[in-house]
């Protein structure tokens, strides 16, 4: 047995909290995305409003999934940040010749040596995305009529900021930091986990790849559809 | 012969103890035959610097045939230089060219001060190993030959693993300091093993703990470590030491 404050903080513990709270976020946004594949249809918003209206049809059960999601995210960026400080401190004093990779098995790359970087970034970016849909739903959004009831026009909402090319750069910027983050932070949890049979390594780290691919193609899209075709 | 003969410029980190400043000296060496080691090769600039009345570059070597682990260190930013699956003792001067820069520096983490120059003390290491490495055996008569018995698979596995000649590199060439190549190959050779498995929770906690007492970094997964091995160690051992740990959070054994 090992008591929990010591296998949340070892370096094999440490990782353990970080990849299953990457995983569950990995899975959040699956299904966030899934959902937001609703902006595609071409109605006027209909289909994202009522989409969106569900939410607040399951009353207070929301805020106890929104906090939960909150938790994750805030022990995902602990246990991010302490760690990347941790590792700092190993190498008081850098190489004159900086490391570059040595090839062969390496998975060194723009990926995996700035997750610290893309990570502070993504949170940077949750606090303005929470802010401007999340927060000015309740606060600025105009109301519209779904089957008789009145609920946030959350389409125009986001349909007004997808029609300013600064919004639209911001958040296809920001999706660019999420597909870096995610494309060595999906195979570096199965790793963490030691979830994985030798055989599958390979595999895993192609698919990481397209599973970061995927979704930050889906996600970029929204914007990018919105602002060009409207 | 002759004609083959090369000239190269070293770019030396030299520190005359462990808490002297140190600083980048440079050399020319001549007439640096293309066969010898990169070791050979110092040895020559020893030479000179002890003719000279300088103090000789100070490094780390025992067997000179890539089996003991005691030498190495970074040639131009790689750990044991630029080949894979060697160490700088049998590393030869034909992979450099004639007339190149080589910057030569010691291994670097919090976990292995320097002592001098480029060596570096590695009882970090020890310590990890020492915290669970090993098998304990009961005295009393011999077992019979053979009377434990391994598949070919297991053993061919926990053999990769039992490679390790505990050089460093694997440290050195992580961009986080972390010393899990080498503490999960150690883990994870003696837990496939029938005679390391009793006691290989005990083993996974202390080894992994120790790992974090000494001041290593944590894995990020990026697998320099495996790149830079001079027994091209795999990372699958890292994974494995995981799941030994994760199994060691909730037993006792
Ligand atoms: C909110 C800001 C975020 C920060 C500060 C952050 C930070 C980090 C850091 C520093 C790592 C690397 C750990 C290491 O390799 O040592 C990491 C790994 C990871 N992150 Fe994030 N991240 C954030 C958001 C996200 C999001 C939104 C997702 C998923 C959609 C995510 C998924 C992952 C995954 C799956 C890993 C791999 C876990 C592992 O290496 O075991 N992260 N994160
Ligand atoms: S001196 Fe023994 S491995 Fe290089």
């Amino acid at each position: 047995m090992i008591p929990l404050k010591r296998a949340l903080s070892s370096p094999t513990g440490r990782k353990f909290v970080m990849s299953i709270s990457g995983i569950a976020l990995v899975l959040f946004v699956i299904v966030h995305l899934l959902g937001n594949l609703t902006l595609y249809v071409p109605d006027g918003g209909e289909t994202f409003n009522r989409y969106a209206a569900g939410f607040e049809a399951m009353g207070p059960f929301l805020y106890v999934i929104e906090l939960g999601l909150l938790a994750v995210i805030v022990i995902h960026m602990t246990w991010g940040i302490a760690t990347a400080l941790k590792n700092r401190k190993a190498r008081p004093e850098k190489y004159a010749e900086s490391v570059d990779s040595k090839g062969g098995p390496s998975n060194l790359s723009l990926a995996s040596k700035n997750m610290i970087v893309t990570g502070v970034a993504l949170g940077i970016f949750l606090v303005v995305h929470i802010w401007h849909f999340r927060i000015r739903k309740v606060y600025v959004a105009e109301t519209t009529e779904i089957d008789g009831n009145e609920h946030a026009d959350l389409y125009a909402l986001v349909h007004a900021a997808f029609s300013d090319p600064l919004w639209v750069a911001f958040y296809v910027g920001a999706m660019l930091f999420f597909g870096f983050h995610l494309r060595h932070g999906f195979w570096s949890a199965l790793q963490s986990l030691g979830a994985m049979k030798p055989e599958w390594s390979k595999g895993i780290y192609a698919l990481g790849f397209f599973v970061a691919l995927v979704l930050t193609v889906g996600f970029m899209g929204i914007p990018l559809y919105i602002y060009f075709v409207g | 012969m002759a004609d083959d003969m090369m000239t190269i410029h070293l770019k030396v980190w030299r520190q005359a103890g462990p808490d002297k400043q140190g600083r980048f000296e440079n050399y020319t060496v001549e007439k640096v035959n293309p066969h010898m080691s990169f070791l050979e090769m110092l040895d020559v600039v020893n030479e000179t610097l002890i003719h000279d009345g300088e103090e000789p570059i100070e490094f780390d070597s025992d067997c000179r045939e890539g089996i003991c682990g005691t030498c190495g260190f970074v040639i131009n930013g790689q750990a044991h230089g630029e080949e894979r699956g060697t160490t700088v003792c049998q590393l030869h001067m034909r992979s450099f060219s004639d007339g190149e820069t080589i910057v030569v520096e010691p291994w670097r983490a919090r976990a292995f001060p320097v002592i001098k120059d480029l060596v570096v003390d590695r009882d970090s290491f020890d310590r990890i190993i020492a915290a669970g490495g090993y098998v304990s055996v009961g005295t009393g008569p011999k077992p019979d030959a053979n009377s434990v018995k391994i598949g070919k698979d297991v053993s061919d596995k926990a053999f990769d693993a039992a490679a390790c000649i505990g050089c460093g590199a694997c440290v050195a060439a992580c961009p986080n300091a972390s010393a899990a190549l080498f503490t999960g190959a150690k883990v994870s050779q003696l837990a496939m093993l029938p005679q390391g498995k009793p006691e290989r929770g005990r083993r996974a906690r202390r080894m992994v703990h120790q790992m974090q007492e000494e001041g290593f970094g944590n894995c990020s997964n990026i697998g320099e470590c495996e790149a830079a091995c001079p027994k091209e160690i795999s990372i699958q051992n890292i994974a494995k030491m995981k799941r030994e740990y994760l199994r060691a959070i909730f037993t006792d054994s």
